[in-house]
């Protein structure tokens, strides 16, 4: 027995000789590193970060055989071997699955329909525009993506992160740019987790004081019945509008109905309970394990091998443009708020607008926080909650369009 | 192009992706108001929303210095309907305004229940 010889053999086959191999995977543990200290230590949305960040640091530590990016890297639904990944794939690799076949939004939007009241919407539909309006940043940070030289396909999947809505980021991102689904989904979760330093900044530059004090009227009640049909009106109404959408408004709709229809009790406490919990682990753990530091890729201009992997000039620019892309939605649902401020004579608090881009219920909390600071006695978080809602809406629909017009220009 | 994208069907020029956008962003918006139609149509058919009460705030704007809000009258304070909004009125026992918000808002999350939904009547320091 060659003791000697076991040794380097262990040596050689451990990860602590190819640590620093690709550095970039090293520097990606760091940053797993950094982002559990943010979701423990400093509780920014512990719940989706931590998984996030726990995928990552699995993900980069060489030779743990848990996810293959090789396997789907640049590859659509239909080039992706099924087999190979059952035969040789990790856990990670598996479960990922779940992503690429857009199980997991699905499920998710199932989970948050549960937990949708939609009540403060129904009571004051016009809310509904402002949900319409903070769709703004979807289109800025697509043109702005197009100029910075990103293809049609790239330039969507960015321009969504403006939604502010995670699954329906990985929903259009997982048909038009699978490539991309590392960095969109980080930055959509991440500064949706950083909406409360975000919004106010832009929030009181667009306002005025004497708006931001606007005290709102009660919102009307809403009875049962209502918010029963509702749901199935929107499903008919979106799924013909836009067929594309269907599985994420079908499956948030059904959610819903679980929940105000009062006869499935078990089913709605499974689905905003159990279903969502279980699904969001999974989802945030392959998330954030697609952000692998290193993969080696192609150039397709000139042919030389390059790194396709999280750390790219593309990451740093889509992390940018994320920011912008909720920057512009926050504006765009705040100045369309003064407009109803203006319309109704003072009635609506602008403030309110900002709660359009998704992000349920923390983008309605600032409204309410925002409101609050300015005048004690102004409780605007039910007001802000209907455009809130709206903006789910709002961004499946965006998304729908997204995809259809991928559909026509070849994108899928 | 700058990235991994082979030119082709994917590249859209900036004049293409202003036009996109517009239409899109319009998409959004025409989506959503039709869906306001509808739900105006669907509060029509069942008698949806007949009333719209005046905001009355869970607790009165804070009073100067440590003086205990002044009760605002409500009709329907202790009975059985159910609290809309910020419906209601509430006595305060020699505790001040935030700290009565604050414990409602515990209140609602250990009961997991929205706090439009709960009625409180008043709230005293025990010593």
């Amino acid at each position: 027995m060659n003791i000697g010889e076991i040794i380097r053999t262990l040596w050689n086959t451990s990860g602590f000789n190819q640590i620093f191999t690709h550095w970039e995977n090293a520097v990606m543990i760091v940053i797993a590193c950094v982002l559990l200290y943010l979701a423990i230590v400093r509780g920014f949305e512990p719940l989706l970060l931590m998984g996030i960040a726990f995928g990552m640091l699995l993900a980069n530590l060489p030779m743990s055989g848990m996810m293959h990016m090789e396997f789907f890297s640049g590859k659509s639904l239909s080039e992706i071997s099924f087999s190979q990944i059952l035969h040789e794939g990790g856990i990670l690799d598996v479960l990922y699955l779940g992503v690429k076949l857009n199980l997991y939004p699905c499920l998710i939007f199932m989970g948050i329909g549960a937990m949708t009241d939609f009540g403060p919407m129904l009571a004051r539909p016009s809310s509904m525009i402002l949900g319409a309006a903070a769709q703004l940043g979807v289109y800025c940070a697509f043109i702005l993506a197009i100029v910075f030289g990103f293809g049609g396909h790239e330039a969507a999947s960015i321009g969504i992160i403006g939604g502010a809505d995670g699954p329906t980021a990985i929903f259009l991102t997982s048909f038009l740019a699978p490539h991309l689904l590392g960095p969109i989904a980080v930055a959509a979760y991440s500064y949706m987790a950083l909406i409360p330093l975000i919004q106010p900044p832009i929030m009181k530059a667009l306002t005025t004081k004497k708006e931001r004090e606007t005290v709102m009227t009660q919102a009307k009640p809403v009875n049962k019945t209502t918010k029963i049909i509702f749901p199935i009106a929107v499903t008919v109404f979106c799924v013909l509008l836009l067929p594309d959408v269907a599985p994420l408004i079908g499956c948030f709709m059904l959610g819903n109905l679980f929940r105000e229809s009062g006869v499935v009790d078990r089913l709605s406490d499974t689905a905003q309970n159990n279903l969502l919990n279980i699904v969001t682990i999974f989802l945030s753990v392959t998330v954030g394990a697609t952000s692998v530091g290193y993969i080696a890729g192609t150039d397709k201009a000139t042919g030389e091998v390059i790194n396709v992997g999280f750390l790219s000039t593309s990451t740093i620019l889509i992390i940018l443009l994320g920011l912008l892309a909720f920057s512009f939605s926050t504006a765009g649902g705040v100045i369309f708020g003064k407009l109803m401020y203006a319309v109704t004579g003072g009635k609506v608090n602008p403030l309110i607008g900002s709660a359009g881009v998704s992000a349920v219920p923390m983008a309605a909390r600032v409204s309410q926080n925002v409101g609050a600071k300015y005048n004690p006695s102004n409780y605007l978080l039910m007001h802000a909650m209907g455009p809130n809602v709206a903006g789910v809406i709002g961004s499946a629909v965006a998304a729908g369009f997204l995809l259809s017009v991928g559909r026509v220009l070849g994108w899928i | 192009m700058l990235f991994l994208t082979a030119a082709s069907p994917f590249d859209v020029s900036i004049p293409d992706a202003f036009l996109l956008s517009l239409v899109g962003f319009s998409v959004v918006f025409l989506a959503l108001m039709a869906l306001i139609g509808v739900i105006k149509l669907i509060n029509a058919v069942t008698g949806g929303n007949k009333q719209n009460q005046p905001q009355a705030p869970v607790l009165a704007a804070p009073a100067a210095g440590n003086a205990p809000a002044a009760p605002v009258p409500v009709a329907g304070k202790g009975s059985m309907v159910p609290a809309v909004g910020s419906e209601g009125d509430i006595d305060l026992y020699t505790v001040e305004d935030q700290t009565a918000a604050l414990l409602m808002a515990i209140v609602a999350d250990d009961l997991k229940a929205p706090l439009n939904t709960l009625r409180f009547i008043s709230i005293r320091e025990v010593k």
